[in-house]
């Protein structure tokens, strides 16, 4: 599905987001502890870890919604301060208010909310772009329902169209796949090679193993610290994940009729039982 | 019936009743879209008691009721803002204690007055037919205030209202929409305590918008039903006092809460009968409205 990371342009580049020994502490709490990453535009990078291992709170630091105890991040070698347009955050569905009156269109909207002059509505070319950022994620026929008259795949979809309107150079996304249908996944992978085609640096948290070894470029195996970095083949070790899923980890061997060489399943068992990851 | 209809417009008291009831029904219909969309109306209701201290003071020092109580609007809205920062007693709780000592203190204030009986009645019921054109003006102010900041941030307010974990993420200063807010809704407040007295003030927030999210599924629509339905029942609420000899404040409650049962039951899509009888026209004609099938 996605093609060799060895066939992506490759440096010298210069990282679009860099970040250097960040520490997050939440009261007493350590969050996150010396991260240091370089993000590349055009590139995949999945952030896996169990809950609480930070991958929200690191995207949430890229996305300058934290400010980390030590550490720096920046954008381009800018301070991330200011640099909201840059950097496109997609929250997980439960965030919003799903009961609000508002259309999907209007809600795909507020993706330009900052950069619409606001002594006048949205005009018809600002409306035509939404509805092309819909007719992208496949939602065109629903602009104008009520947001929470959708089912969760495409409630999804409509925070993705959001993101496309708002054309950032980064898109940060905290669990795009979690609850969300195949079609829509394969439908969103599918994006996010087209995007990352255009020089956008995609990275997303999540806990799915398979997911995370299909759609990405590299892999960040975090727990609170990060445990490896690197392209999925050499990152996707049992080491790694044991050492990332800790205790959690259950590793099976399926039976031979499998033609998949050493397949393993992980069960994270923190995790809600629809969660399950399975990887291969 | 015309006579019916006109014969309070002739006495001057009542004219100005009716433009500030007029006045309190577009304001507190337009901001109450938000507390109700937000699920504040206990907020609204803290606010409330904790500007009625203030009120007090105005009244016992002799100054201008309105301005007391802007004065104390805006201290007590700031005030919500800090007690919320804290983290171990979630924030109803903070609001709560404090906001309902606020009135107690207000009531402590008010009974040393020798007229505290009669006062007390009028500042918990309102008294609509005091308002004064000096009043009006000063509503109209305040109102027009509230209107225009609702209007120029109307995008930034829909957004903090809807996800404000992006809200945040597209660099809007949450802290600040909070504290913008907390200001109108208390402005908004101040201006109906006069019209409709204290305890019914929450009404006038609440019941018009939940009546126009009865209506619509969206957000400029709803918040034109929410003026047009505050002004109307205040309007009718009037009549209904002028003619009845109820208070003025429980007419017009009275009405909007009518207007809201009668919403709530058969508002055309989303009212519980109506939403019954088109489930059972859809089970028979399946290819009709098919895009509310999930209503």
């Amino acid at each position: 599905m996605n093609p060799d990371p060895s066939s992506t342009p490759v440096s010298p580049r210069v990282p679009l987001i860099s970040t250097r020994h960040l520490t997050v502490h939440y009261d007493q709490r350590m969050a996150l502890e010396d991260v240091s990453i370089d993000i590349f535009g055009g590139e995949t990078l999945s952030v896996l870890g169990p809950n609480g291992a930070g991958k929200s709170t690191l995207l949430k630091v890229i996305a300058g919604m934290l400010t980390p105890s030590h550490g720096t991040a920046t954008i381009a070698g800018a301070p991330l301060k200011g640099a909201h347009r840059r950097i496109t955050y997609v929250p997980q569905r439960s965030g919003a208010d799903w009961t609000f009156p508002i259309s999907v269109q209007e809600a795909v909207l507020l993706g330009i909310n900052r950069i619409t002059p606001r002594w006048r509505p949205f005009n018809r070319t600002e409306k035509q772009r939404a509805l092309a950022a819909l007719e992208e994620v496949g939602m065109q026929h629903l602009a104008k329902v009520q947001i929470g008259a959708l089912s969760g795949g495409q409630q999804q979809r409509v925070f993705l169209a959001r993101a496309l309107l708002q054309c950032g150079d980064v898109l940060l996304l905290d669990e795009p796949f979690t609850g969300v249908d195949v079609p829509t996944q394969e439908m969103f992978v599918r994006l996010f090679d087209e995007l990352r085609s255009r020089g956008t640096a995609i990275v997303y948290a999540t806990h799915d193993l398979a997911q995370a070894q299909q759609t990405s470029d590299r892999v960040l195996l975090v727990n609170r610290r990060i445990v490896a970095a690197g392209t999925t083949k050499d990152v996707m070790t049992r080491e790694h994940l044991q050492a990332t899923f800790g205790g959690q980890i259950v590793v099976l061997t399926e039976p031979a009729a499998t033609p998949t060489p050493d397949p393993v399943v992980v069960l994270d068992r923190d995790a809600a039982a629809d969660r399950e990851v399975i990887a291969r | 019936m015309i006579d019916w209809l006109l014969d309070p417009w002739q006495l001057t008291f009542m004219q100005h009743a009716f433009l500030a009831i007029i006045l309190v029904g577009v304001i507190c219909g337009v901001t109450g879209v938000f507390v109700t969309l937000r699920g504040l109306a206990f907020l609204g209701d803290a606010l409330t008691h904790a500007i009625f201290p203030g009120v007090v003071i105005a009244f016992i020092s002799g100054g201008n009721f309105l301005l007391g109580a802007l004065v104390a609007a805006v201290i007590v809205s700031f005030g919500i803002g800090a007690v919320s920062q804290s983290g171990r007693i979630s924030n109803d709780t903070a609001i709560g204690v404090l906001f309902v000592g606020a009135f107690a203190l207000g009531i402590a204030m008010l009974s040393t007055q020798r007229s505290y009986t009669r006062d007390l009645n009028s500042f918990l019921l309102g008294s609509i037919l005091g308002v004064s054109q000096e009043d009006l003006i000063l509503m109209a102010i305040v109102g027009a205030v509230v209107l225009g900041i609702v209007f120029w941030f109307r995008r930034e307010l829909t957004t903090v209202s809807f996800d404000r974990t992006f809200a945040k993420a597209s660099g809007l200063n949450l802290w600040f929409y909070d504290q913008l807010f907390l200001l109108i809704l208390a402005f908004a407040i101040v201006i109906s305590l006069q019209t409709v007295g204290n305890i019914l003030v929450l009404a006038m927030l609440v019941t018009p918008a939940a009546t126009a999210r009865m209506l619509t599924d969206r957000m400029a629509p709803m918040m034109a039903y929410s003026a047009l339905i505050g002004a109307g029942s205040g309007i009718i609420g009037l009549y209904l006092s002028y003619y009845q000899g109820i208070p003025s404040g429980a007419g017009v409650v009275l009405v909007s809460t009518a207007l809201f049962l009668l919403a709530f039951l058969f508002a055309p899509r989303a009212g519980v009968i109506t939403s019954r009888i088109r489930g059972l026209i859809h089970r028979q004609h399946p290819e009709r409205d098919l895009l509310y099938a999930r209503d």
